[in-house]
Order: structure tokens, then C-alpha cells, then sequence
């Protein structure tokens, strides 16, 4: 019997997979996965969705090989995971805005429900995705006001002025635009990155990213920054 | 339990496992995770003169069963390694391998100059990193070209010295055999092989610098072979390495005449493999009734 309690196909491309998994993960961490042997070689990173002390769910989009073959797993087969790894999003209170694109919905997911466990907290959630709209019902629970739009960019729909913290998570473009529109107001920006990954805990240095101090490596120095550190003014 | 020691050109190894460079950053992560101590080995990140920032781009890329990677030798520089990992390195009980790269004979040398005044136990000369514009593999392809630079290094260095040969030489053996007469006390191989991948939708090298090089499973048949070919050749110690992701793959390179075995890319998806190699050779040992590795080391 193996560690997967679900594999759900939430559209063509989208999924939640749930594992059976003693952890102590954070909001904005990510786990390497694998169920395969040489082919693909690497490991998958992926965000944490959601989790309790002894299981962990992430939403992936079938992409490749890799995610092509976690797309075929079935509850009780076998899937390696190894990590947390990463840093994490901040335990903040007041205002906050999480803007997000993709599978960048995973770790803000998971960070709502943990910051709106805080009573002095309010939540408006903006992301978009291209095709068919995903987990509205439960986007909604998480947060105060939900905007979920498909084929439309969500950037220009956010008031930048009313927030204290603005947690992002999409392409570059979209999290580059957020840190663009946020400037100069009082919002902390904080940005998850994403990057290509071989071994996602610091030893291989392929997934640096260029910030003021010099590079960083996205994996362990992130994948969760401070947007201005990552992000230029352009 | 076999004894697993190994004395590599005079320098005692608990165990023939090593890390390779450029697969275990400074063994800071990895010490975390299992403790180096249980090494034999571990080979530095490749180090330059200067601190470089490393290749832009796409750096790694999946091919079956193998990766290519461009990362392009991003590294703290000599003096960087020397104050923020020297000491820690030092400190653990397993043999401190330094990786030394280098863009011109200058580099190599200063760097040399540098290392020459701090504790470590062997200096791994690259010159087969194939990610660099000017110098790494550039010293490696051509013997004599090759000759000139280890013979250079081999006069001022005062630590023990083994050269790491790039597959992409054009006579491996050749290359082994010149750097046994400079004087090199061992041979590592291989580096990663020059490869390619290209964006069909873009229409050109997924890679800035064009070609990258190709490590992991699908390299181990020809790095195996070329490990047999050189350690037949030369009297000096040989580190196999080349795709290495099991202990029957680790057996096979110590069959074929390596001394001690380096692992790279396997650690990248299982970073505690090294642990399951040693653990896999000592019971094949005791299985056959050995109680030294030295007993199946160039057996083949």
C-alpha cells in the first residue's frame, strides 16, 4: 500500500495529488517529487497546496514527462517526496493581498488559510488562469473577496493603496507587474519564485536568481523573497 | 563489515565513496543531512581565481536518463572558499578534495599560490569543465596543450595533485599517461561530455553558451570504459566517476581499476545515495566472502 491518498484530475491539465506524509511544512515551502526511475531523471518541485501533520497535497498542471506520469498515479501507489525545503512566507497580520496566476494558486493557497486563521486579518485573493477556473469553492473559504478570472490578467484589478502585504506567486511577468504597481506604497511585497530545479536543497546551483546581494539559489534562499529583492524598477 | 580503506597515491580514504564537484556545493547541505564524516570523500564546488557568477540562462536540461548542465563553474573564488568553507571542510573526518579551475595558466596558477598556504589534503585540477568560455575544458582536450599547464602547476604546487580529464580529450589515455610523467599524483574522470539540446519552437540552443555538458546514467557505459583504459595505462591512482547512481554501478568502476569512485548527478535525486552506495559495496564485499576492497579493485 502506498503513500498516495488521492490523485484528483480537477480539469484536463490541473490535479491534486494528497500524500501520506509526517511534516512539519510551512506556508510558501516546496517538496521534490518523484515516481519514476531514470526517465525523467530530476526530481519535480512542487509547492505545498495544502497540509496537516501527517500529509501534504499539491496542485500540479501536466506539463511534461514528469507530470505526465504523476497525472497516472492512482490512491496507494508509491511516490518519493522528499523535502520541505525552502523558505517560507512570513506570519503576518492586517490587510493582504494575494495575487497569483497558475499553479502559483498552491502556495497561496495554503498561506490564506493559515494567515486567516489570525482574527485581525483580511484577505482578497486575484488570480487568473488560462482555460477552465479551478478550486473556487475553495479559494473562497480562505479568503474575504475572491476575484478568479480566466484569460484575463488580474494585475490591473487591484487597488495597490489598501494593502498592508502583498504575497504574489505566477510567471515573472505577473510578479514583476505586482511589484511594479505596489511600489512606493506601504505594502511589503513578497514574491515565491519559480525556477528550474535539479536537486532543490543547495547543491546544485541551477536554479539561481540575480538579486542586489549577487545570485541566489531559489531552492534554498527561496523560493520565497522579499519582491524588491528579486524584482528590478524599471 | 569489509574494510573499505583505500590509500590513494598516499592519502588514506575510509572508503573509496566520494563527492563530486559541482554536486554537493561545499558539503555544507549534505553534512546537515547525513554527516560527512561517513565519507571518504568530497570534492569542492570547481573553484576560479575570482568569484564568477556563473552562466545566464537555462542551466540544467533532462535528457533520458541523463541531465545537461551549463551552470558555468558560479563559484565564491579562491579566497572566498578559503575563508567561508575552508575550516568547515577541515573539520569533518573525510579527505578535503579542492576543485581548481581556472580561464588562463595565470589563474591556475595564482590559485595554486593561494592554496599552497592553507591546510587541505588534494588539489583536483579541472581541466575539463565545459562550460566555460575561455580555459576549463580549453586545457583539456589537447595533450600537449594540457602538458604545458601541468607541468606548470606541478612545479609550484605543494599539495598532493590529481588531474580531472574531460571525455571530450582527444586521446583520454594519451592525456592520462602526459600527466602521470608531469608528475600528477592521480587521475580523475570524467567530466561531463559536450552536449547539446535545442528549442525546436524558439529554433536554437536551449543553452546561452550553445553546449553544455551532459552527466548521469546515460554516460556510465563510456565512462566506465574509458576508466578501465586509463587505469590500465597508468601506475598512478584513478577516481571513476560518470553516472554512478548505484552501488553495482560503484562495483563496476572498482573492478575496472578505480581506487575510489566519485558520485555527481545522483545525489541530485537522492542526496543521501552516497550512504546507500557504501552500505551496498561493504555487503557485496562481505556476500563474497572479501575482506578488503583492494580485492576487487582492477579485477576486470
Amino acid at each position: 500500500m502506498g503513500n498516495i491518498i488521492y490523485n484528483k484530475k480537477l480539469t484536463d491539465e490541473y490535479y491534486l495529488i494528497k500524500i501520506q506524509q509526517k511534516n512539519d511544512a510551512k506556508m510558501g515551502q516546496f517538496c521534490m517529487l518523484r515516481a519514476w526511475d531514470n526517465d525523467p531523471l530530476l526530481s519535480r518541485p512542487l509547492s505545498i497546496y495544502d497540509r496537516d501533520a501527517s500529509s501534504l497535497t499539491f496542485l500540479y498542471k501536466v506539463i511534461g514527462k514528469g507530470t505526465e506520469i504523476m497525472s497516472k498515479l492512482k490512491e496507494g501507489d508509491d511516490i518519493i517526496c522528499q523535502g520541505p525545503y525552502g523558505s517560507s512566507f512570513p506570519e503576518v497580520k492586517g490587510k493582504i493581498a494575494m495575487i497569483g496566476g497558475g499553479v502559483g494558486i498552491a502556495p497561496l493557497y495554503y498561506a490564506a488559510k493559515e494567515v486567516s486563521k489570525e482574527s485581525e486579518t483580511e484577505i482578497d485573493m486575484f488570480f487568473s488562469l488560462r482555460g477552465v477556473e479551478i478550486l473556487r469553492e475553495e479559494l473562497t473559504e480562505v479568503s474575504d473577496h475572491l476575484t478568479l478570472k480566466t484569460n484575463e490578467r488580474v494585475v490591473s484589478l487591484v487597488d495597490y493603496d489598501q494593502y498592508d502585504y502583498i504575497f504574489t506567486c505566477g510567471p515573472d511577468s505577473l510578479m514583476q507587474d505586482v511589484y511594479k504597481n505596489a511600489k512606493g506604497k506601504k505594502a511589503t511585497v513578497y514574491a515565491s519564485l519559480e525556477r528550474r530545479m535539479a536537486c532543490g536543497m543547495g547543491i546544485c546551483y541551477v536554479c539561481t536568481c540575480k538579486t542586489e546581494d549577487g545570485n541566489k539559489l531559489t531552492c534554498k534562499d527561496g523560493p520565497v523573497f522579499l519582491a524588491s529583492e528579486v524584482f528590478k524598477d524599471e | 563489515m569489509s574494510n573499505l580503506n583505500v590509500d590513494f597515491g598516499g592519502v588514506k580514504f575510509k572508503n573509496p565513496i566520494v563527492l563530486a564537484s559541482g554536486t554537493c556545493g561545499f558539503g555544507t547541505d549534505l553534512d546537515d543531512l547525513f554527516g560527512l564524516d561517513k565519507l571518504g570523500g568530497i570534492s569542492s564546488k570547481g573553484l576560479t581565481l575570482n568569484a564568477r557568477a556563473g552562466n545566464d540562462g537555462i542551466r540544467i536540461w533532462e535528457t533520458p536518463a541523463g541531465i545537461m548542465n551549463s551552470v558555468g563553474l558560479e563559484n565564491p573564488g579562491v579566497d572566498g572558499f578559503i575563508e567561508k568553507y575552508l575550516d568547515f571542510i577541515n573539520s569533518k573526518d573525510t579527505v578535503n578534495i579542492v576543485n581548481l579551475s581556472g580561464h588562463s595558466t595565470d589563474d591556475y596558477l595564482y590559485g595554486i599560490e593561494k592554496l599552497n598556504k592553507v591546510k587541505l589534503d588534494i588539489i583536483e585540477l579541472n581541466i575539463s569543465c565545459p562550460n566555460v568560455k575561455e580555459g576549463g575544458m580549453g586545457f583539456g582536450v589537447k595533450t600537449e596543450i594540457a602538458r604545458k599547464l601541468v607541468k606548470e602547476v606541478r612545479s609550484i604546487c605543494e599539495h598532493k595533485l590529481i588531474v580531472k580529464l574531460s571525455p571530450n580529450a582527444e586521446d583520454i589515455v594519451d592525456l592520462a599517461k602526459m600527466c602521470e610523467e608531469e608528475g600528477a599524483d592521480g587521475i580523475s574522470l570524467v567530466n561531463t561530455f559536450l552536449a547539446m539540446a535545442i528549442d525546436i519552437k524558439k529554433k536554437k540552443s536551449v543553452f546561452e553558451n550553445g553546449y553544455a555538458g551532459l552527466s548521469g546514467p546515460a554516460i556510465k557505459p563510456i565512462a566506465l570504459r574509458m576508466t578501465h583504459q586509463v587505469a590500465k595505462a597508468v601506475d598512478i591512482p584513478v577516481m571513476g566517476m560518470g553516472g554512478i547512481s548505484t552501488w553495482q554501478d560503484a562495483v563496476e568502476f572498482l573492478m575496472a581499476g578505480a581506487k575510489a569512485i566519485q558520485i555527481g548527478t545522483a545525489s541530485f535525486t537522492n542526496p543521501g545515495i552516497a550512504l546507500d552506495i557504501i552500505e551496498g559495496l561493504d555487503k557485496y564485499l562481505d556476500s563474497q566472502g572479501l575482506e578488503s576492497v583492494e580485492d576487487i579493485i582492477g579485477i576486470v
